[in-house]
């Protein structure tokens, strides 16, 4: 909106005919003169050209209908289009959105058109002050607090001070305290809130006192060792019973991964595994994104948040991305039916890092000796 | 053609009832033909601000339908694919709003689009500000103020973005728990009071419903209004030209000019939100399927503002320490801590202190009223590319997984370039403004000094060629010559050789040399000559010198 003062007409006589690559003409870089004359009753008050401006009329007149026009168009489709379909969900949605902005952009060209045609164009000077007050103001205000704060005698009456000052301290803190219980449902004090991060599920036996079975994510299947038998087939896995319940799943998700036992590397615990069946958490160690790609050929694990990538035939060791630590590998085995089920719960926690974790890689070997 | 003679009794009436009541007169005399100068790049602010009112009305719409509960339901609604599946209560009324409430999908597609306008509109502002240093006294304030407020909207994205509960919300509601939980000492705690237990709990929509739409927006609207009420009092920059000054402000009036103006400006924006909301779909959540932390779409992106901490997380090098061993004394996932904190700490920390530590260099405590362009000042434009430029990479760094599928290059690959880019881009794009700077500067001098090509050839009595140069015209001088060297820390040796106290120790010596490199005059504007007394020489060139004339 600057070409008010820009909008420039370049005289005959100055460029007789313009040369390729210098600035055509009416480019403000050659000087020229203002055209134009300010309103008798102020100056810097520019008015338009009354021919001009009835033509403009028109124009935003064009523009105002076009917004009646779409507004109406607008209330009718209301009324008329259901939404009782998908189909029509978009077409009613196609229709109300058309005259919404059909109608605003009628009504923001018109004005705009009447603000730049039809009034006056405006080079007007301010003045601007200092932000700053005067001295005499600052001291009068100085002076003035000075006496209402002896007048308080918050000053000179010590005890009274200093009472308000304490009794303040402890009243700050009751909206911190009253966040207390922020963790609804949580039995534990907050200083043992990382100890229920270390164990899953996967620790826990049914009802009967068995240990969880493995079972397909979605379906709710319990996996058969002996059916899970081509080599590189890869299954999401959750445990039984749990499957609708979000917060065992965000520790407890696992990938099933089949190999051939001659693929099977020394970072994986055979102990852990089943007739080539390994099973690591699919709670990426980096942030926790579930590791949900697999790359059947080269054994790789990835992470599609952030690109950690993990080696499934060698314990699920990093070997690309920002995780810092292998995807946990949950012991398995299979019971007197054949499914697959779970020895017990990782050995290590699964998912984020968190302050209180340690190297919980480091104190499961030490204690793996040890036992 | 009738002009009104007197006030129509509607509109009096109601006046003096207001004025006897508050004397409302006396603001109104001193304002209403307030003048606001004009520049397009100080539009860039209002789309914000404009956004900001869209979001305002969309958003409440979208309150009278969406539940914000975790609660289990069985979805019955007319989306086929979802018919029988188990959700969340918040995914199953996001839903029903999509399709089956009239105009439910517009508001929402509305909404996620005048967000994204928002902090879109806020980014090319503060940049507009920080380029042109409009940001120097005594609008300090003013700018803190906007650093507040892009913050802000950073939070009130993230939560609006967790909201309807679909998979890819969830995605980024896990992520920004890895990075709560990854904090020192106070992470397991900040993260079991935010879900109100593991994750995710049942409580986490229902509390970023009452951030989302209570307290953040609650702050940012009074922060905005606050941020007008200082641009109002402070009258806005202008930028230099002929009749403009740090003690005037020209333009036009706020009452009939700018009030149309901006109203028009309003209505676009509106429009362009509305049109945005209608042709181009936005988050699709039906496609997504409900929230299970099982389960992720491949290539989730987040919105485009939180591109940066998603690339920085991607970037980083698999680090953790744990100190003490087995001991346990604390873990530190370095890197989630690291790319979570630092880059953006850098880039809020380096904006809310920028004009403090410019003012320290520089020494200057004047007022300015007349905005920098952004050559003459090249070690503030340098330091802004180069943010531009740090940011930049980290942004498209979150995008990685689309690059190297896009450009068939191997993710690995765009990682490990963008792990050297990130730090190497900024240093090139510093050098290369810098250069442009005084390149632009020269060309100032030089039209200043030589004037403008004006198009005509002419052929001296000796057979040579000239092209005649015409001085520029008056406003476009006065534009060039608005600029101002960058002040310097005055460092007056003493006789005996001694600087000035506060000058002599390391920091004091840091003080000075970065001031001698940052302030000054780089290139002079009359520079052009060679010596002082021009004026008759060229500025009468075209008008009748024709011996005098230049060539090139």
């Amino acid at each position: 909106m600057t070409d008010n003062e820009h909008e420039i007409e370049q005289p005959e006589s100055r460029v007789p005919k313009r040369v390729i690559g210098t600035p055509a003409p009416g480019t403000s870089m050659l000087g020229a003169q203002e055209a134009r004359h300010d309103s008798d009753d102020e100056p810097g008050v520019i008015l338009p050209d009354e021919v001009k401006a009835r033509k403009a009329e028109k124009i935003v007149a064009l523009c105002f209908m076009v917004t009646f026009a779409a507004a109406i168009a607008f209330l009718v489709f209301y009324v008329i289009l259901p939404v009782d379909s998908l189909d029509n969900t978009a077409l009613s949605n196609l229709a109300l959105g058309g005259t919404l902005t059909l109608a605003l952009l009628g009504l923001a060209s018109g004005i705009v058109i009447w603000v730049r045609q039809l009034m006056p164009k405006y080079n007007l000077v301010q003045e601007r002050h200092p932000m700053a007050t005067d001295g005499e103001t600052r001291g009068y205000v100085e002076e003035t607090f000075l006496k209402g704060a002896n007048e308080s005698g918050f000053v000179k009456r010590k005890m009274l001070r200093r009472t308000l000052l304490l009794a303040s301290a402890p009243l700050g803190l009751l909206p911190l305290v009253l966040l207390r219980d922020l963790d609804n449902n949580t039995p534990l004090p907050a200083s043992k809130f990382h100890t229920t991060l270390r164990h899953t599920v996967w620790g826990t036996k049914t009802k009967e006192g068995k240990n969880l079975r493995l079972v397909v994510e979605g379906t709710g299947q319990p996996i058969r060792a002996a059916d899970f038998n081509s080599p590189g087939g890869i299954l999401s896995v959750v445990p039984e019973g749990y499957e609708h319940d979000l917060n065992a799943l965000a520790k407890a998700t696992l990938i099933l991964i089949k190999f051939r036992p001659e693929e099977i590397k020394g970072g994986v615990n055979k102990n852990w595994t089943h007739d080539g069946i390994v099973a690591y958490s699919k709670i990426c160690t980096h942030v926790g994104c579930p590791a949900a790609l697999y790359e059947q050929t080269t054994h790789h694990i990835l992470c599609p948040c952030h690109q950690s990538t993990f080696d499934a035939a060698d314990g699920a060791k990093v070997i690309f991305g920002p995780a810092a630590r292998p995807l946990p590998q949950l012991p398995i085995a299979v019971d007197e039916q054949g499914y697959l089920i779970a020895q017990g719960d990782f050995a290590v926690p699964p998912g984020p890092s968190y302050w209180e974790r340690g190297d919980a890689e480091q104190l499961a070997r030490e204690e793996g000796k040890s036992a | 053609m009738s002009e009104l003679k007197a006030t129509p009794k509607a509109i009096s009436g109601p006046s003096s009832f207001i004025d006897d009541r508050i004397g409302a007169g006396s603001f109104l005399k001193r304002n209403m033909r307030k003048i606001f100068p004009d520049h397009w790049s100080f539009l860039l602010g209002e789309i914000a601000l404009y956004s900001f009112i869209i979001l305002l009305l969309t958003g409440t719409f979208l309150t009278f339908w969406f539940q914000p509960s975790m609660g289990h339901v069985e979805y019955n609604g007319p989306y086929a694919p979802l018919q029988g599946v188990m959700m969340s209560e918040a995914y199953a009324s996001a839903l029903e709003l999509s399709f089956e409430v009239r105009g439910g999908l517009l508001m929402r597609q509305m909404h996620h689009w005048a967000a994204l306008l928002f902090v879109a509109g806020m980014m090319v502002h503060m940049l507009r500000v920080f380029f042109t240093g409009a940001y120097r006294k005594p609008r300090e304030l003013n700018w803190v103020i906007g650093v507040l407020l892009l913050t802000l909207a950073l939070a009130e994205g993230l939560t609006g973005y967790s909201l309807p509960d679909d998979l890819l919300s969830g995605a980024g509601l896990r992520i920004t728990e890895g990075v709560a939980i990854s904090l020192p000492l106070v992470g397991t705690y900040i993260t079991f009071f935010l879900f109100g237990g593991e994750y995710p709990g049942v409580d986490v929509i229902s509390r970023f419903y009452s951030l989302h739409i209570l307290l953040i927006p609650g702050i940012i609207l009074a922060l905005v209004s606050a941020h007008m009420v200082l641009m109002w009092v402070q009258k806005h920059t202008q930028m230099p030209g002929k009749g403009r000054d740090n003690k005037n402000v020209v333009g036009a009036p706020f009452y009939p000019a700018f009030m149309l103006k901006a109203g028009a400006y309003f209505l676009f924006t509106f429009a362009v939100i509305a049109g945005l909301g209608t042709f181009a779909q936005i988050n699709p959540i039906w496609i997504f399927g409900p929230y299970n932390p099982a389960d992720i779409s491949a290539g989730s992106q987040p919105d485009f503002y939180m591109g940066f901490l998603e690339g920085s997380l991607r970037l980083m090098v698999p680090w953790e320490i744990n100190l003490g061993g087995t001991n346990t004394w604390g873990t530190l996932p370095l890197s989630v801590i690291i790319p979570a904190l630092v880059p953006m700490g850098i880039i809020m920390t380096g904006l809310a202190l920028y004009p403090f530590l410019e003012q320290w260099i520089t020494g200057d405590r004047r007022e300015h009223h007349i905005a920098d362009r952004p050559r003459n000042n090249p070690h503030r434009t340098s330091i802004g590319m180069a943010a531009i430029a740090f940011y930049g990479v980290l942004w498209l760094l979150g995008a990685n997984d689309e690059l190297s599928w896009v450009f068939s290059i191997s993710l690995n690959w765009t990682t490990y370039i963008g792990r050297v880019a990130v730090f190497v881009l900024p240093v090139i794009a510093y050098i290369v403004t810098y250069r442009i700077c005084l390149g632009l500067q020269r060309s100032d001098a030089a039209i200043i000094g030589h004037g403008v090509e004006s198009g005509v050839i002419k052929r001296l009595p000796h057979g040579e060629f000239i092209e005649i140069h015409t001085p520029p015209a008056d406003d476009i001088e006065a534009h060039m010559r608005g600029k101002e060297a960058v002040p310097m820390v005055p460092v007056l040796v003493d006789s005996a050789g001694i600087p000035p106290k506060g000058m002599r120790g390391p920091i004091g010596k840091l003080r000075a040399r970065m001031s001698r490199a940052y302030g000054g005059e780089k290139i002079p504007l009359d520079d052009g000559h060679g010596h002082d007394g021009h004026g008759d020489d060229h500025a009468a060139i075209g008008t009748g010198g024709d011996e005098k004339s230049i060539t090139h």
